[in-house]
C-alpha cells in the first residue's frame, strides 16, 4: 500500500508541475529574473496553490497520531538554522538560478527534454553522489 | 511585470495538485514529498528499507508528463543554458540541495507550509540567490 500511494504521489505531482507549467526552465528563470522588465509571476502562484492545500494537510496531521494508513508523522521540524542550512540553500539557489531546473522538474522532464536534461539530471546525481561521500568520510 | 490570467490559474491548479500530491505522501505514509531528499536516498551509500516506494515516486513523477503529453498536449522545454553551465548547475543543484537538506518542494511547499523556520530561512536564501544569479547574467549578457 505505500508503494501505491508513493507511486500516485508521484503521478499528481507531474501533472501538477506540467499544468502549471513549472516544468519549462524558461518559465522559472522568468520569476527569478525579477529586474528584467517583463517578470513572470507564475511561480507564486503555483507555490500559493500548493501551500494552500499543504496547510490543509498539516493541519489534519496536528490532530493525529498516526497518518491515515496507521504509519509514523514526520516529528515537529528542528529550529536551529545553521551555516550548513544557509550555504546549502545558497549553492542550489546558484544552480538552480544558472538552469532554471530544481530535482521536481528535472526528473519530470526526464524522457521529455532531451540530451541537456539528461546531462543536468546525470550532474545533479553525481553532485549528489559526491555530497553522500563526503558526508559519510567527514 | 507580465501578468497572464490564464498563466496564474493553470499556476494555481497545478500548485494545487502538487500540494495534493504532497499531502498524499504525507497523510497516507507519513513522508514528506521533497524530492531532493527522495531522490538523494536513491543514491546514497547505503540504500533506506523505504527505496522500493522512493524510486516508484520517482517513477510516477517521470512517467506523468508522458502520459500528458500523450493525452494532453506536450509542454514546452526551453533550456537555453550552455553545456557547462548545465554541468556546474546540476552538480550545484545536487550538492546545495543534499546539504541544506532540501530543495524548492521540501523546503518551499512542505516546509514553509508547517512554518518550519529552517524551512523559511532556506526557501527565502535560495530565492535571493538564484534571484541574483539570474540578474547577474542577464547583465553580464547585455
Amino acid at each position: 500500500m505505500r508503494s501505491i500511494v508513493a507511486l500516485v504521489s508521484g503521478l499528481v505531482f507531474g501533472v501538477g508541475l506540467v499544468v502549471s507549467d513549472m516544468v519549462n526552465p524558461a518559465r522559472v528563470r522568468g520569476f527569478l529574473d525579477l529586474f528584467g522588465g517583463a517578470w513572470d509571476p507564475t511561480l507564486a502562484f503555483v507555490m500559493g496553490g500548493a501551500m494552500a492545500v499543504m496547510i490543509a494537510a498539516w493541519l489534519i496531521v496536528s490532530r493525529r497520531s498516526k497518518s491515515l494508513l496507521g504509519h509514523a508523522l514526520p516529528g515537529h521540524p528542528a529550529g536551529t538554522i545553521d551555516a550548513r542550512l544557509l550555504g546549502g540553500a545558497a549553492v542550489f539557489g546558484i544552480g538552480w538560478g544558472l538552469v532554471g531546473l530544481c530535482p521536481g522538474p528535472a526528473l519530470a522532464n526526464l524522457f521529455l527534454g532531451g540530451w541537456p536534461v539528461l546531462l543536468f539530471i546525470a550532474s545533479m546525481l553525481a553532485g549528489m553522489m559526491a555530497f553522500s561521500l563526503l558526508n559519510r568520510a567527514a | 511585470m507580465n501578468f497572464v490570467l490564464n498563466d496564474a490559474l493553470a499556476g494555481l491548479a497545478g500548485g494545487a495538485l502538487i500540494g495534493l500530491a504532497a499531502a498524499i505522501l504525507l497523510l497516507g505514509n507519513g513522508r514528506i514529498a521533497g524530492i531532493s531528499g527522495i531522490l538523494g536516498a536513491l543514491v546514497n551509500t547505503s540504500l533506506p528499507a523505504t527505496w522500493k516506494e522512493n524510486a516508484l515516486f520517482v517513477a510516477g513523477l517521470a512517467a506523468a508528463p508522458v502520459a500528458y503529453a500523450a493525452i494532453v498536449a506536450r509542454p514546452d522545454i526551453d533550456i537555453t543554458t550552455s553545456v557547462p553551465l548545465l554541468i556546474a548547475g546540476g552538480v550545484l543543484v545536487g550538492i546545495g540541495s543534499r546539504l541544506g537538506s532540501g530543495c524548492t518542494s521540501g523546503h518551499g511547499v512542505c516546509g514553509m507550509s508547517r512554518l518550519s523556520p529552517r524551512s523559511i530561512a532556506a526557501t527565502l536564501t535560495f530565492m535571493a540567490v538564484a534571484i541574483a544569479v539570474v540578474t547577474a547574467m542577464r547583465l553580464v549578457m547585455a
